[in-house]
């Protein structure tokens, strides 16, 4: 499932990235690889961006991104 | 190292006025006695402390350091002895990975991989070692010398956080050192190991990968092992390990020798095993996991962490308030509000007596001087032009502190992430609001700091619009007027309706280029939140202290200039035909009313004929419509150099016009002076038009051309044009 699927304060493990190019590249380098864990914190009034945690790593992400990140909700 | 003994006692200040004959060589590298400066690069991920840790090396407070991405814009270098070599400091602009995506990160990344160094310093965050070791993985599988510097010790103990340093070291086959740049801890050791590091021989590192990717590694490496193969200072499993995960430098270098005929079948077979095994060929997927995998070990033998570390909890129970649904952006409202009412309030306290300090200040000199002409470029000129400059100091101050407050504690992310959905509505990135606050300051730190923009389109837009955050340098002119035209206690108020409704306009203006000129994809927003970090009154008080040396020392240089020039400008030609008609007509009337205002007729006639009253003139049809006089439209002409210079011409230009010599202040002559709806007309033109020369520049570099600051020129000004005879027709109709 989608990331942006989690509701709040739930966790899962990232499956894989639709994400290509400097986007997925990002995603790497703070964390976001098959097998991490992931932690929706908190969003936003209209869920337009929402704020991840990665191991000790707060992140910040557009729905649009998010969408991108598969999970298995654990 | 039996020659360096000798100094190690010697004090550190004492060795830079030492002789030459004292320093000591580099015994094993060989580079030449006393020149031997070590070339240190720090690299690390952005807000890891990494310019606090410089500082602290050099003992000097010359980079400036923040804790949201993109403060150290640019690389600088610092000097300083010690142990009588000279280590040159290159600091990196904060990097998440090797694989760039910001403009700076390029900028990190080049350096790197391309620039001459001896050693890189690894800067980490120790309360966030997993994901720091992304990089430092990344960094050792360059093959050159690492030392990682462990930072924050301080704030790991706090959290409960232990990290077994020997076995790190062990792990990863690198030097490493505990420090805590805010304490000033393990300073001189990581000193000490950079100086051993870079004067023995390069240590392989001992990055374990995979057992299926070690065993293809292995079998490269015994192939070119047999071949007798070798290659730079590599040795050959580094060779393997850069072929297999597909290193363009070493490809790029090897790929002529003939080797490569039998090796690239082996590659070739190996690589199809790491695809299979980890079900992807995407080669940067595969190092991505790779290093995971090597920080999450590593993390799991060295680091002691019992629960969740207490700085992020605490951080989580902020955001939880900060970031809130509903009250994050009132809450941010709130804040800027306070800045701009503590900018006018507090910042006014002082003005009055430095006001009168200058005034009194001007008649004590002029007293001295004989010579009319001489007198009149001393007072009129040069006092009241710098002063009137330098009257708005503690306004400057106060938005400095605030500004600096917004950085150091790690508020701005969060108000990028809160205002992302909003700005992306009107064609701006979330993160476009990091340069637009800093605009808020000064516009050419801004200019810089928009390379944390990724999109090419963004970053022009970002950068068109960042003139419309009024800078610290506007503010002097909007005190001035909005002093002169509104009661002490709605002129904050006014001041934040100022700085607001300029930002509004900026918006407006992001979306109008967004759909006319700078049409492009939406760029992804993925940000960091950094932990906040309490701000350390030294930090505050550097960025601050800074700031307000520039401010004065501008005032005390081309502010002198400018006022002198003006002056000048406003004097001369002398019309000495003027003069005697005028002179003639006084002596015939007794009456004391008449020969004043002749007087005053007089030297307003003197003024209009003067070269600056000539350009006025000459502009005046441009800025008629606006409700400007000749005079407001050369301060304005002035203010293309620098803002400041629009209030001291100002206070040139109307203290010469001023016969009445019991008014001082510049504050009440305007008053006087003009009328309400041109003071409104004025501050929306200065609000909008053209930032100064030096913040011009800086932006055809950033932008990529002059030709940009043209379009800026002529997009600006006609913004401001229209915008002011809007406010203007308006306010005349109130």
């Amino acid at each position: 499932m989608e990331l942006t699927k989690l509701s709040k304060g739930q966790k899962g493990v990232v499956k894989g990235l639709k994400a290509s190019g400097a986007l997925k590249q990002r995603l790497f380098s703070l964390g976001i690889v098959r097998g991490a864990t992931i932690e929706v914190v908190d969003c936003s009034l209209s869920k337009a961006t929402i704020e991840v945690k990665i191991g000790n790593t707060l992140v910040a992400l557009r729905d649009s991104e998010a969408k991108d990140i598969e999970v298995e909700a654990q | 190292m039996a020659g360096c003994n000798s100094c190690e006692d010697v004090e550190l200040q004492n060795r830079v006025k030492e002789k030459k004959e004292n320093y000591c060589t580099f015994e094993n590298s060989g580079k030449p006695t006393g020149l031997g400066a070590i070339k240190v690069v720090m690299a690390g991920q952005p807000n890891v402390g990494k310019s606090m840790l410089i500082n602290a090396l050099s003992g000097t407070n010359k980079g400036k350091v923040g804790n949201f991405s993109g403060v150290t814009v640019d690389s600088l270098e610092v000097c300083f002895e010690h142990h009588c070599h000279k280590f040159d400091l290159i600091d990196l602009p904060g990097t998440y990975s090797l694989e760039a995506f910001s403009q700076e990160e390029i900028v990190a990344k080049d350096f790197l991989l391309n620039e001459d160094y001896d050693v890189i310093i690894n800067v980490v965050d120790s309360t966030n070692l997993e994901r720091n070791l992304l990089l430092t993985t990344e960094l050792l599988e360059l093959n050159k010398k690492v030392v990682v510097a462990l930072n924050m010790a301080d704030e790991a103990r706090s959290d409960g956080i232990d990290i077994d340093l020997a076995q790190f070291k062990k792990l990863l086959g690198v030097d490493a050192v505990i420090v805590s740049a805010k304490n000033k801890e393990g300073i001189d050791e990581l000193l000490d190991t950079v100086h051993t590091v870079a004067d023995n021989a390069r240590e392989p590192n001992n990055l374990v990968y995979s057992d299926f990717l070690e065993e293809e590694i292995i079998k490269v490496e015994k192939f070119l092992s047999e071949r007798g193969f070798s290659y730079k200072d590599l040795t050959n499993r580094e060779v393997a390990i850069a072929l297999l995960l597909k290193n363009e430098k070493v490809y790029k270098q090897i790929h002529e020798n003939p080797i490569m005929v039998e090796l690239f079948p082996l590659i070739q077979d190996a690589l199809e095993h790491i695809y299979t095994h980890l079900e992807t060929k995407d080669i940067n997927e595969i190092k991505a996991i790779e290093h995971n995998g090597i920080a999450r070990g590593v993390v799991l033998e060295v680091v002691n962490q019992k629960a969740q570390p207490k700085s992020l909890s605490l951080t989580q129970k902020i955001d939880s308030v900060l970031v809130h649904k509903l009250f994050g952006l009132p809450i941010f409202l709130l804040f800027m509000w306070l800045l701009f009412q503590a900018t006018f309030e507090f910042g006014n306290l002082p003005m009055e007596y430095i006001d009168s300090a200058i005034g009194a200040f001007g008649d004590f000199i002029g007293g001295f001087i004989s010579n009319d002409d001489i007198r009149s470029l001393v007072v009129d000129g040069i006092i009241s032009g710098v002063g009137a400059v330098l009257l708005f100091l503690p306004n400057i101050i106060i938005l400095y502190i605030g500004i600096a407050l917004l950085e150091t504690t790690g508020y701005m992310s969060r108000v990028a992430f809160l205002l992302d959905g909003f700005f992306h509505k009107f064609g701006l990135h979330g993160k476009s609001f990091i340069p637009l606050v800093t605009g808020f300051g000064c516009s050419v730190p801004a200019y810089m700091a928009a390379r944390t923009l990724k999109s090419e389109k963004d970053r022009l837009i970002t950068l068109f619009i960042i003139g419309f955050m009024s800078c610290g340098a506007r503010l002097p002119i909007y005190v001035l007027f909005t002093g002169a035209f509104f009661s002490q206690s709605v002129a904050g108020n006014v001041l934040f309706l100022i700085y607001v409704s300029g930002a509004i306009f900026g918006l407006i203006m992001a979306k109008l280029l967004r759909v006319l000129v700078f049409r492009s994809k939406d760029e992804p927003f993925v940000m960091e939140m950094p932990k906040y970090r309490l701000p350390s009154f030294k930090l505050i008080w550097h960025t601050v202290y800074s700031n307000a040396k520039g401010y004065i020392k501008k005032a005390g240089t081309f502010i002198l200039l400018a006022s002198m020039f003006v002056w000048f400008a406003s004097n001369y030609p002398k019309n000495s035909n003027l003069e005697l008609t005028y002179q003639s007509k006084i002596e015939k009337t007794d009456s004391s009313e008449e020969k004043k205002s002749l007087a005053l007729e007089l030297k307003q006639k003197e003024l209009e004929q003067s070269y600056l009253g000539q350009i006025g003139k000459a502009t005046e049809p441009f800025f008629a419509p606006l409700g400007f006089d000749w005079r407001l439209s050369v301060a304005l002409e002035a203010g293309l150099a620098a803002k400041e210079v629009v209030v001291s011409t100002l206070g040139v230009l109307y203290s010469i016009g001023e016969v009445d010599e019991s008014s001082h202040s510049l504050k009440e002559i305007i008053a006087k002076e003009l009328t309400l709806p041109v003071a409104v007309s004025f501050i929306v033109f200065v609000m909008l038009y053209l930032p100064c020369f030096a913040a011009s520049m800086v932006f055809a570099k950033e932008s990529g051309g002059f030709k940009y600051v043209v379009y800026l020129f002529v997009f600006t000004t006609t913004a401001a044009w229209v915008m002011s005879f809007i406010a203007y027709r308006v306010t005349l109709l109130l």
